[in-house]
């Protein structure tokens, strides 16, 4: 009966149209449900049996991966309830909290994934570096890591800014300052006001798109945090992806 | 596994530019290994990647159940919380802030954090030790990520625990609403040290931290080019150049924490433009 019923799936019209090969129950379908699919022809269609070993990798690549899906899904929950206004911004989380269905779950999954996010690129990176999987010809990868390593953090600090609570507003605060310390640069740094930078022209005012955290800020990195550093850390973990297939996996021998 | 084949081996559709070229028995043409044990992706690797995220999100879920994204009272530019923390990723810069002014702790070190970890593949030679954990046959290049990374989260803990108001040092017994006097603890740079011992003008004691500072820098390159000829030999020199910028660099900030909380060191270099 099941047996049947399992057929009558796989030899429709639909399935066939969608996946274009049979059950994967035997070494050729098997085959093609990696490679003529769009999300899993990441993988190889085989793999060394080694290289199942959960305690290389402790899959925590595909952990920092899987909580950026996450944080992309609930973010984009978010967004539909959430205004880059100095006088909405804090309101609409109030509202997240209190009054919208599922308001708190998606916000507290948003935020700890993201803490999560941070943790896990670090304990991936430090897998890579004890495993010396950074080494030729690997270090080209190792650099595509580190660039997700910073936009991970920046994506986490932009992201900071958008509740606007008392939390939100000085953390952006000092860490902007830090931007006119910047030598040559900022308004504060060593040789900034001597290569005429002012608090109106100088890095920190370009980032902020002012002299202070303001509404010009919050839509800095409202805009940051939603779209262009996502897409950032969108085209370059294609990247990494890809260069782990072209540079083959150093994993266990 | 089954041997069983459903199709006629690989009938190339004539529409299509690819097509499955072959498919190997028990071995796989991967990049210079030699074919071996192998097993297929689907189902050995999914499954594993699919408890893995079912584990993870498991574990998200709970986690939330205990804890709750935090939402202070709305902004306000004309109060500071104090102290004020960044989230706990920055706060290994913050802590720095104390030891160093912000255009380095705040600036160009974590410029060289990012940029020294973008070449450690460059710099390090050591042929060995790729795809499995090893530490006796790479103990220096282990010894420098533990000790970077060490700083990193020491300086997070302390960030998080063992300071308090105005970024004073609170042990978790002290009486955390009680503001310290700050003129317990005077700070000097280092060459009003030199002045007072051997009473010479300030001029001169600048010289003397120069010398310091250069000769450390100097001395540190030097030395273990000739003690460690053969590290030396393998790196060559603009790569063992770049390696020692960083690696004193980086053994420069554990030293200056040290003088700064057990000697009260404010800066080791005084210039006319920066102090260090
Ligand atoms: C958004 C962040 C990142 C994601 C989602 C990610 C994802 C992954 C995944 C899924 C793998 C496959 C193996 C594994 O799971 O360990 C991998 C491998 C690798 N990653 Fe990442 N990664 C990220 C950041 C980084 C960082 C920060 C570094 C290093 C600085 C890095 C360097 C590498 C290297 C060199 C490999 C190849 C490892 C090997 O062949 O053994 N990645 N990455």
């Amino acid at each position: 009966m099941l047996q049947k019923l399992k057929n009558g799936i796989v030899d429709s019209q639909i399935f066939k149209s969608i996946f274009r090969h049979g059950y994967p129950d035997n070494d050729l379908d098997r085959a093609y449900a990696i490679f003529s699919n769009v999300f899993l022809h990441i993988h190889p269609v085989k793999v060394r049996r080694s290289a199942l070993r959960m305690r290389y990798t402790f899959c925590l690549g595909g952990i920092t991966l899987l909580l950026f899906i996450i944080l992309s899904v609930t973010g984009i929950w978010l967004m539909f309830y959430y205004t880059p206004y100095t006088g909405l911004a804090y309101r609409n989380i109030k509202d997240l909290q209190f009054v919208i269905f599922g308001g708190n779950l998606m916000r507290d999954l948003h935020r700890f994934a993201a803490h999560g996010m941070v943790l896990f690129v670090w304990l991936h990176m430090t897998r890579v570096f004890l495993t010396g999987a950074y080494k030729a010809p690997r270090e080209f990868n190792w650099i595509v890591g580190v660039v997700l390593l910073v936009n991970t953090l920046v994506l986490s600090w932009t992201g900071y800014l958008l509740p606007w609570d008392q939390l939100a507003y000085w953390a952006v605060t000092v860490g902007a300052k830090m931007a006119s310390y910047t030598p040559f640069l900022g308004q504060n740094g060593p040789w900034g006001p001597q290569l005429g930078f002012l608090p109106t022209n100088d890095i920190m005012f370009m980032l902020l798109g002012g002299t202070v955290v303001g509404q010009n800020a919050l839509i800095r990195f409202y805009v940051l945090h939603c779209v262009v550093l996502p897409l950032v850390v969108t085209v370059f973990l294609a990247v990494h992806f890809w260069r782990i297939r072209k540079d083959g996996f150093s994993g266990p021998l | 596994m089954d041997e069983k084949v459903t199709r006629e081996i690989f009938p190339r559709d004539s529409r299509k530019s690819y097509g499955l070229v072959e498919l190997m028995k028990k071995s796989a043409p991967i990049v210079r290994k030699e074919p071996e044990d192998t097993v297929n992706v689907w189902p050995n690797l999914l499954m594993i990647e699919m408890i893995c995220a079912i584990l993870v999100t498991v574990g998200l879920m709970v986690l939330i159940q205990f804890e709750h994204a935090p939402l202070r009272s709305l902004a306000d530019p004309s109060t500071t919380p104090n102290p004020m923390r960044a989230p706990w990723y920055f706060l290994g810069l913050q802590e720095l802030l104390v030891y160093f002014d912000p255009w380095y702790a705040g600036v160009v070190l974590p410029g060289m954090i990012i940029f020294g970890l973008m070449l450690f593949p460059y710099l390090d030679v050591n042929p060995k030790g790729v795809g499995y954990y090893t530490y006796s046959e790479r103990k220096f290049a282990v010894f420098n990520y533990s000790f970077g990374f060490a700083i990193w989260w020491i300086t997070i803990i302390i960030g998080t625990y063992l300071r308090g108001l105005d970024w004073q040092w609170y042990w978790p017994w002290s009486n955390h609403l009680e503001h310290m006097n700050p003129a317990l603890v005077t700070l000097i740079p280092l060459h009003l040290i030199f002045v007072n011992w051997f009473h010479v003008s300030e001029g001169v004691g600048k010289i003397f931290t120069d010398i310091i500072f250069i000769g450390y820098f100097a001395l540190g390159t030097l030395i273990p080019m000739v003690v460690w000829k053969p590290m030396y030999k393998a790196m060559g020199l603009w790569r063992y150049l770049t390696f020692m910028f960083f690696f004193l660099s980086m053994m420069g900030v554990g030293l200056k924490i040290i003088l700064r909380l057990l000697f009260n060191i404010k800066y080791v270099l005084v210039t006319p433009w920066i102090n260090i």
